[in-house]
């Protein structure tokens, strides 16, 4: 059981919140409370837009246990419009295909279930192909 | 006679509206192709649709009322409540309103609750939400309706039984899209349709959830609020009523005296099936993305068991800079995936894995 970690990433996860430096301006995703750009200190919180593109991505056949319901699904590296890189999966990508510079959105779904079905679901953000 | 109408005393509408459908469909033809040999006369709508393995009510909830925000272009910290009306809440105990609140950044200082009556639980919330900003209470609710229905395999409502739905952020009038005039519940103890706890899925009473449910209920909602507020059809511009088929809608509106044209915008169940507690205010939402300034909108929900909430809506100045804010109801209806039956039974999570 992993219940307070679960609480503690709400946030961040539901919603992409990050934090913005106050003295360079540099969006942050994961926060950190430390700049990687200038090194200072940065606490303050910054919702992104959830808009960006598709950096890079894989499909993968052979899940990790909890991810198995779901398989085969693909996994990117999402460039957000505001700077910073996040993995997650695509979802609804229908008969489109992913490709590189695709342009993409957040939303937030169902990751997986904390171990079978009378544990906890966790939900996160995915990204789909941009509707418009 | 009391008053029966159920009407704030300080004036409420809609600040902002939101919507959600996701993309995949089953074509009815689909089903009976499975299960009745492709006896294809009398389906009941053309397709429905049908949540993908990573959605359920607080996925497809958190993205209505993300639109309806959007809309209204309020601080979510000055929302007091979040009533999410469903009978597909993920889990039997926890709510779903409580994540949709934290997510959309309105937790902690609020009220959190999931409303249930069958297809009329979000107009259930709506009401509820009326009460509390037009109290003075709070300056914004947030009511949802949404649903991933099941139907039995083979049953009658596998052809229609739909996922989508809808959600408002209720506020002072001054403020709103458009008014809500009033509103009016007819309620009785009706069986037409239940589910038992444990049951997976729902039993019907058959020929019993038309003339004794759904017309009855419908239509003496409809009527009651109309006399009430001394209205007759042709004050309305449009209407919407629940859609559980593709027929019921268009008898309840020519009982009550409405036209084709008048229901058209809000019909969408021959493309996306029986949404169940997002039908009647999905339908609403995809008719406010044409409605114009002064446009007055009835709207009558049902829900088994059974009842119907009715409401008298008028459209402001408001509506026309704010509705091209999010994704328009037929935008999420254009986005479509067809799925066969096969498909259809892996994404319900109808094969047995163990
Ligand atoms: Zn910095």
């Amino acid at each position: 059981m992993e219940i307070p970690r679960h609480w503690r990433l709400n946030q961040q996860r539901y919603g992409l919140v990050g934090e913005v430096c106050p003295h360079c301006e540099a969006k942050i995703f994961p926060p950190r409370d430390i700049c990687p750009h200038c090194g200072g200190e940065a606490k303050t919180t910054y919702a992104f837009n959830g808009r960006g593109e598709v950096f890079s991505f894989t499909t993968i056949y052979e899940a990790p246990t909890g991810f198995d319901e779901t398989a085969p699904y693909t996994v990117a590296l999402v460039k957000l419009e505001e700077g910073p890189l996040v993995t997650a999966q695509l979802t609804d990508l229908g008969e489109t295909r992913p490709e590189i510079g695709m342009p993409v959105e957040m939303v937030t779904r169902k990751l997986r279930s904390d171990g079978d079905e009378r544990g906890m679901l966790i939900y996160g953000y995915k990204f789909r192909p941009v509707m418009r | 006679m009391p008053d029966t109408l159920l009407k704030p005393s300080r004036p409420v509408g809609i600040v902002g509206y939101g919507s959600y459908v996701p993309r995949y469909r089953l074509p009815a033809k689909e089903v009976a192709r499975v299960w009745v040999g492709g006896r294809a006369s009398g389906l009941p709508i053309k397709e429905k649709a049908v949540a993908g393995l990573d959605e359920d009510v607080v996925t497809m909830s958190l993205e209505a009322v993300r639109n309806a925000l959007k809309r209204a272009g309020i601080d979510p910290a000055e929302i007091r409540a979040v009533w999410i009306g469903s009978e597909s809440h993920p889990y039997a105990v926890k709510p779903t309103s409580t994540i949709v609140a934290e997510a959309i950044g309105a937790a902690p200082n609020v009220q959190a609750a999931d409303m249930e009556f069958a297809c009329k639980a979000g107009t259930e919330a709506m009401v509820m939400a009326m009460g509390l900003v037009g109290s003075g209470m709070a300056r914004y609710a947030v009511a949802a309706g949404l649903d991933t229905a099941q139907g039995k395999p083979g049953d009658a409502l596998e052809y229609t039984a739909a996922a989508g739905g809808a959600a408002f952020v209720i506020g002072p009038a001054e403020e709103s899209l458009a008014t809500i005039n009033a509103s009016y519940s007819y309620v009785t103890d009706t069986p037409d349709f239940w589910r038992r706890e444990y049951q997976r899925y729902p039993e019907h009473g058959n020929r019993f959830t038309g003339e004794p449910a759904y017309f009855k209920h419908s239509t003496a909602a409809g009527k009651t609020m109309m006399e009430a507020l001394g209205t007759k059809p042709s004050d309305y511009t449009w209407a919407i009523f629940h859609q559980p088929n593709a027929k019921f809608p268009q008898r309840a509106a020519s009982l009550l005296g409405f036209t084709p044209e008048q229901i058209r915008p809000g019909l969408l169940s021959p493309v996306i099936g029986n949404t169940y507690a997002g039908a009647a205010i999905l339908g609403l939402t995809a008719t406010l993305d044409v409605a114009q300034p002064g446009d007055r909108i009835l709207m009558v929900s049902f829900g088994s068991g059974a009842g119907s909430d009715a409401f008298d809506i008028t459209v402001t100045d408001k509506l026309p800079e704010r509705r091209d804010k999010a994704l328009k109801t037929q935008d999420y209806i254009a986005r479509r995936t067809e799925i066969d039956y096969a498909m259809y039974a892996r994404l319900r999570g109808k094969i047995a894995m163990k």
